[in-house]
């Protein structure tokens, strides 16, 4: 079994708590005048998101989590499972929907993603920053008005609800930032 | 390549600033008739507190030569107790010190502490004169200093009595705020340590200092009980926004306790699976040839310019940290 020892605790190393696989997100030592030393984390459940506070005592070692970051491109979804191949090896594996959870709407047929493997299985996907959509359904648009800054919601062709400026029309591309959620840019056809 | 890294962490004029406290120490001491000294860093004994490792290194030379070990002082504490012995009066050293095992926003494991011990003084006398030193450089001259102790901080911000709860207490207490893990854990001065670092210390010194003191009898380290209650040691600490900064004693001037306490020290060492190190037989030699009635305080002054600047980090305040040394 490979551990880590606090010593080595630093935002990213994969660690292993009651049966699941974490990722550290902070590491605080600290240390009252006299006594023992502690190693204070908050670590993101790897499964769910979640992020919650573990102490150990300094020197502590922990179980690692054979946890791998593969980028893998995004295929097809089958209606049971999204499909990624890696790109060298052309070898394909199939993620759930509860690994690939809400990232979902930013999946585009082949796009670059990080597939995180837990033991070899996929336990979450992680899309590209930015991804080009299409507008599938909107408001008419106000062509011309881009100084008013007013915006609405627009369905794209992955499924996702982006807020876009009123100017946007049915079937305009739009880049979109996948960790906010938010609008960048029209882009480019 | 590293570029970039060989430049300092902290900016110049933070250092300017850095520099600027240190005159103004030397110049309180200087007006108060206490003494500059300057004792080794290195020495042939260790500490013996378990939660303290000693950087070690070797000595070969003239008359050493098979070579000695040698350990660097993780306080100059026990030089300057053997001054005191042989009749120094009041002393300070601003010094570096070295801890192994220790780095982080508010740790580095080399960093200056200013030490100084006053004969005559019991340590509330010396929390006073902590706070004539630390409140002015820290622009707190006008805010009243919080005296609280280490019960009633445990009390109020914890709502557990120290002293008397039970581990299992302790226990329930520590998970009820949040403190996850520890399941086995059956020593009491880990919970009580973990209750400190994750909920009481936060809260302390919010808007002005804070002395907390009379510590747990088991957390005497080298102070002198209590004679009023031996369930405490005239033990302090001082916190400003939830940052400690100094650790003083009522110092213990009893050679046979001090023995007493080295060997109990060096036992849970050995139960803890640490290495054995070789106790200062000057110290208790010193104590033994009479030492004065005296206390005695270790304040950071990393973690002082840190917060007397605004920073958030001991980086911000050293010139270069164990990262760039």
């Amino acid at each position: 079994m490979a551990t880590y020892s606090t010593n080595e605790f630093k935002r990213g190393l994969k660690l292993m708590l009651d049966g699941d696989p974490y990722t550290i997100v902070e590491n605080e030592f600290v240390k009252p005048g006299k006594g023992q030393a502690f190693n204070r984390v908050k670590v993101r459940n790897l499964k769910t998101g979640r992020v919650i506070e573990r102490t150990f005592k300094s020197g502590e070692s922990v179980e690692a989590a054979d946890v791998m970051d593969t980028d893998m491109q995004y295929l097809y979804n089958d209606g049971e499972a999204y499909h990624f191949m890696h790109p060298e090896s052309f070898e394909q594996i199939a993620a759930d929907a509860s690994a690939v959870g809400d990232e979902a709407k930013w999946l585009k047929e082949q796009d670059m993603c990080v597939v995180t493997l837990w033991n070899g299985a996929p336990i979450s996907v992680t899309p590209p920053n930015h991804v080009i959509l299409t507008v599938v359904e909107t408001d008419p648009g106000l062509r011309g008005d881009t100084a008013t800054g007013g915006t609405k919601p627009a369905i794209c062709d992955t499924g996702a609800v982006v807020q876009v400026p009123l100017f946007i029309e049915v079937g305009d591309q739009l880049k979109v930032d996948t960790r906010s959620g938010e609008y960048i840019s029209r882009a480019k056809e | 390549m590293a570029h970039g890294r060989w430049r300092p962490t902290a900016p110049l004029h933070h250092l300017q600033q850095r520099a600027r406290i240190l005159g103004r120490v030397r110049a309180f001491f200087a007006e108060r008739g206490v003494m500059e000294v300057e004792t080794p860093m290195l020495s042939t004994a260790a500490i013996t507190d378990p939660h303290l490792e000693s950087f070690s290194t070797r000595y070969t030379g003239p008359g050493h030569a098979k070579g000695t070990v040698l350990y660097l002082h993780t306080s100059p504490e026990f030089p300057m107790k053997r001054l005191l012995a042989a009749g120094s009066g009041p002393i300070y050293q601003l010094c570096k010190v070295f801890r192994e095992g220790e780095a982080g926003r508010r740790h580095n494991p080399e960093f200056t502490l200013l030490e100084w011990y006053r004969p005559g003084f019991d340590h509330h006398a010396l929390m006073g004169e902590v706070a004539a030193l630390a409140a002015p450089l820290l622009g707190l001259e006008d805010r009243v200093v919080e005296k609280l102790s280490y019960r009633e901080a445990f009390l109020r911000h914890a709502a557990i009595d120290p002293l008397e709860a039970s581990v299992a207490e302790l226990q329930a207490c520590a998970h009820a705020l949040g403190i996850n893990g520890f399941e086995g854990e059956s020593e009491r001065d880990v919970w009580l340590d973990l209750i400190l670092t994750h909920v009481v210390e936060p809260k302390l010194g919010r808007d002005g200092l804070c002395f907390i003191y009379d510590y747990p009898a088991s957390q005497a380290a080298l102070a002198r009980l209590s004679q009023d209650n031996p369930q405490v040691a005239e033990r302090f600490e001082l916190y400003y926004q939830g940052v400690e900064l100094a650790n003083g004693f009522h110092e213990l001037a009893d050679a046979g306790e001090q023995c007493k306490r080295f060997s109990a020290e060096l036992e849970v060492r050995k139960t803890l699976g640490l290495e054995s190190v070789p106790l200062d037989e000057h110290l208790l030699s010193a104590l033994e040839a009479g030492f004065p009635p005296c206390a005695g305080v270790a304040l950071g002054i990393d973690r002082l310019v840190m917060l007397a600047l605004g920073a958030e980090s001991l980086a911000e305040v050293i010139a270069f940290t164990i990262d760039n040394c």
